[in-house]
């Protein structure tokens, strides 16, 4: 079929055609930002935090009336009370490993410091690189689901403890693969030692596991998997345990936590919404904002593209209704059906090929519009082009309705005066 | 004429219910969309003291090392050590100033079955009502002397005076906060500016529910109260006695009423700098002094993902206008024998122009009331989002009219082109076809 009658028929609506070509642009433009945005978020939301996210248990509580954290009495004080909540847990039914600990991944709440390996002068390096650290004792791997990928774990008898608020740096420390690289670009970084935030007390790393996330959410992204485990049980008025269960155990130690350690000393407060924590809640809640911002892109893409096919079924009824008349010519002069159904579908296939082109471009320019402004990677040209194809077969789609009543236009029509 | 028009208009409108329905329900969800993510984004970008944030300053100075330090590029710190925001305090040089932080505060209800709470708090120097515009219910504030003296009293909010005292006048009783009696000296009236502009960067949060408790300072410091966020730009042993201790972990703000004062301040902390830098005690002589506003786009306290709707829904509008271009284009154009007969029996341009742009008005009405609705839902929405302004996401009168402005410039653009197509229409072709 040649091109030219359509093209002749076209120049007569260009208000029409320009419409439905930037309608098409646009619609491009947004949707493939929006979905790459979807992308984005999903894949951070999916991303593992590196320790076995089943079955693992946070609890989180208040010691009432506690003595002070910081006077060497009331360390050795809250210590006790802390080992006597450790031993209350371990001898609970289906639980398997308990760890005390300063926070998890995604659980928003860090402690971070630089470390570096030269010794500092007192003063942190504004160069050092940023770690969150974990303070745990001998069962914080195991409990955690950890893989070590080289080194070894703590020993029980290396784990000190001190109070949340002294100094002193752990003469052993266990890194992350990525912290280990980033520091020891040329070969292995155990036995290797490291100085953090300023001291010059050097930490001797004994080993490397092969993932963890921080507990940053929403910022840190250029430390996200840069974490250093301490072998300190850390002394404050709170306190914080990780408890691992048997599979399929979960629920059930949740309901009974806080009632062994209210069994075991009484004053304390443990906060009946976020005391006792499954890992999968402490997931949902730091990827909520996430998700929200996912569905919601999705929906406006949805909308979106019923609307652009409304108004193009829109359109092109109109200009069906219009030649009406030259169909009707068209079909006593020997034209079949289906190429009045080619001519309505090559018509809407060449607009929205104007506008899918135009579209790619403001696509790409909304992606470097966006990236200036907000936090984005730059779009991959494969998203651009499926959009691209999206867009054409959505405008094939809604012109076949229109398309298909044309062409049940009858001959008759072109011999009636209307 | 006008009603000859509406007539006119509803009567096409009428004739093709679908299309009809089609233009008014994209309309719509432009327009709900929009309105939804400006209203969240007005809240979240609005002015949290409209009569005194012009003369409310945040002053900060540099304390860190040398090492990566660009002249004229590297911020201050947002925050500040104790000894620089004493000494300025000391030094009087504003109308008001005040230092502060946030803390927890454990609530003891004194009801045998309940257990105590935490709740947010500030410490902070005598001046913070004034200086914030704080409204009083009962009291007031504490004095300088009372900073000084480090007396256990304690301004606290309504809410938590509704709980505990049924809204009482609870002046000079006394109430439980981490295992202490405190004084009331003070209830707030409802006080709960969005953005909580005074904690930004202090480790709160940025929007919802007011403080519950704002104590003294000094007291806060002797009962071993510590801020919410510390940050050493030296090595440190002692962080119990964080007073002398290398941290910056508090805020300090200030009121100068004209630009003279302004100026004068930010030459006084520019001086001060100075002086600190010959002291030995700072190593960069950076200052900043930002008034209320611009601290907060500083801080960037508008969350990008609500930029980031708000131009979606906008980039959603535009299509849903264009989309109504094409519809009422196809419209009109069908109607070009109806308007060759107007025309004919004397309509002139401008009569068929102003009939299409009021029937594309009803269009944007319509489309206006639907987005309303729209718009209420997503509020609904928004409400329902764990995000910390979420229960603040309400719409206010300005964002009502707007709505109903932005649904009738929408659609009068949309009407446009295609009631300007329809006026040009030359009648005898029309009438001849016929």
């Amino acid at each position: 079929m040649s091109l030219h009658p359509i093209l002749a028929a076209l120049r007569k609506h260009k208000a029409g055609v320009v419409l439905i070509a930037l309608q098409i642009a646009l619609t491009l433009a947004i949707v493939c930002n929006a979905v790459f945005i979807i992308y984005s978020r999903v894949e951070k939301v999916h991303r593992p935090t590196g320790i076995d996210e089943s079955n693992l248990l946070l609890i989180t509580q208040q010691w009432v009336g506690a003595p002070s954290m910081d006077t060497p009495a009331g360390v050795q004080q809250l210590d006790s009370m802390l080992r006597q909540d450790l031993d209350t847990l371990r001898r609970q039914p289906d639980v398997t490993s308990v760890t005390s600990i300063t926070s998890l991944p995604l659980l928003n709440s860090s402690w971070v410091g630089g470390v570096a390996v030269k010794p500092g002068e007192q003063t942190p390096g504004k160069n050092d690189v940023h770690t969150a650290m974990y303070f745990g004792d001998e069962q914080m791997i195991g409990t955690l689901g950890l893989q070590i990928v080289e080194g070894r774990n703590f020993n029980a008898s290396e784990i000190a403890h001190k109070g949340m608020r002294d100094q002193g740096e752990p003469p052993i420390v266990i890194v992350t693969q990525d912290l280990a690289k980033r520091l020891f670009p040329d070969g292995s970084a155990v036995g290797k030692v490291v100085y953090f935030d300023g001291s010059s007390t050097p930490s001797t790393i004994i080993g490397v596991v092969r993932r963890m996330q921080t507990p940053a959410v929403g910022w840190g992204d250029n430390f996200t998997w840069y974490s250093t485990l301490m072998p300190f049980r850390i002394n404050a008025t709170f306190s914080r345990y990780a408890v691992r269960t048997r599979p399929g155990q979960l629920d059930a130690v949740a309901r009974t936590a806080a009632a062994a350690l209210y069994n075991g000393n009484p004053l304390r407060v443990i906060d009946e919404d976020d005391g006792v924590k499954r890992f999968g809640d402490i997931r949902g809640d730091a990827y909520r904002a996430d998700i929200g911002m996912a569905v919601l892109m999705g929906v406006v893409c949805l909308i979106l593209l019923a609307v652009t096919a409304a108004g193009i079924v829109g359109l092109t009824s109109f200009w069906v209704g219009q030649r009406h008349r030259q169909i009707g010519v068209r079909r006593a002069l020997g034209a079949r059906k289906i190429d009045i159904l080619h001519y309505f579908q090559l018509e809407n296939l060449m607009i929205a090929g104007v506008g899918a082109v135009v579209g790619v471009v403001m696509a790409i320019g909304l992606n470097r519009l966006l990236m200036s402004k907000f936090e984005m990677q730059s779009l991959p040209v494969y998203y651009v082009l499926l959009g691209l194809l999206v867009v054409m077969v959505l405008g094939q789609i809604a012109v076949f309705v229109p398309a298909r009543r044309a062409s049940n236009v009858p001959p008759v029509v072109a011999t009636r005066s209307v | 004429m006008l009603g000859y028009y509406l007539d006119l208009a509803v009567r096409s409108l009428r004739r093709n219910k679908i299309l009809t329905a089609l233009m008014i329900v994209t309309l719509a969800l432009g327009i709900g969309a929009s309105i939804t993510t400006l209203t969240v984004l007005k809240l979240l970008s609005g002015d949290p003291l409209p009569e005194k944030s012009a003369n409310l300053f945040y002053a900060r100075v540099d304390p860190n090392p040398l090492e990566g330090y660009v002249p004229g590029q590297t911020k201050p710190d947002s925050i500040m050590s104790y000894t620089d925001a004493m000494n300025l305090m000391h030094a009087h040089r504003a109308v008001r100033q005040a230092a502060m932080a946030l803390i927890d505060a454990k609530i003891d209800t004194q009801h045998p079955n309940d257990h105590p709470y935490f709740a947010d708090g500030v410490m902070t120097t005598a001046d913070f009502f004034a200086l914030f515009n704080a409204p009083f219910q009962y009291g007031s504030g504490w004095t300088a002397d009372d900073d000084e003296s480090r007396a256990t009293l304690v301004v606290i909010a309504d809410f938590l005076n509704n709980k505990m005292f049924g809204g009482a006048n609870s002046v000079g009783k006394t109430i439980r906060i981490d295992d202490r009696d405190f004084r009331i000296v003070g209830v707030l009236k409802h006080w709960a500016p969005q953005p909580r502009f005074y904690a930004t960067d202090l480790g709160g949060h940025d929007y919802g529910d007011g403080d519950a408790v704002f104590m003294p300072l000094k007291t806060a410091r002797s009962l071993d109260k510590g801020p919410q966020d510390t940050e050493c730009y030296a090595s440190v042993s002692d962080l119990q006695h964080l007073e002398s201790a290398p941290c910056e972990w508090l805020g300090m703000w200030v009121q100068l009423d004209d630009s003279t004062a302004v100026a004068n301040y930010r030459m006084f902390l520019d001086g001060y700098a100075k002086q600190q830098v010959a002291l030995g005690r700072f190593k960069r002589s950076e200052t900043s002094l930002l008034d209320l506003m611009s601290w907060l786009s500083d801080q960037q306290v508008v969350p990008n993902d609500a930029k980031l709707q708000t131009y979606l829904a906008f980039g959603f509008l535009l299509i849903c206008v264009v989309n109504t271009v094409g519809l009422l284009l196809a419209k009109c154009l069908r109607r070009s024998r109806e308007i060759g007969v107007r025309r004919a029996l004397g309509a002139t341009r401008r009569d068929i122009f102003t009939q299409f742009m009021v029937e594309a008005a009803i269009v944007g009405v319509a489309g206006g009331v639907l987005g309303l609705v729209l718009a209420v839902l997503g509020l609904w929405g928004v409400r329902h989002q764990p995000a910390q302004y979420a229960s603040l996401a309400h719409l206010d009168v300005e964002m009502f009219l707007v709505t109903f402005a932005v649904a009738l410039v929408a659609s009068l653009i949309a009407g446009l082109l295609p009631a300007w197509r329809a006026c040009v229409v030359a009648p005898a072709p029309q009438l001849k076809a016929a």
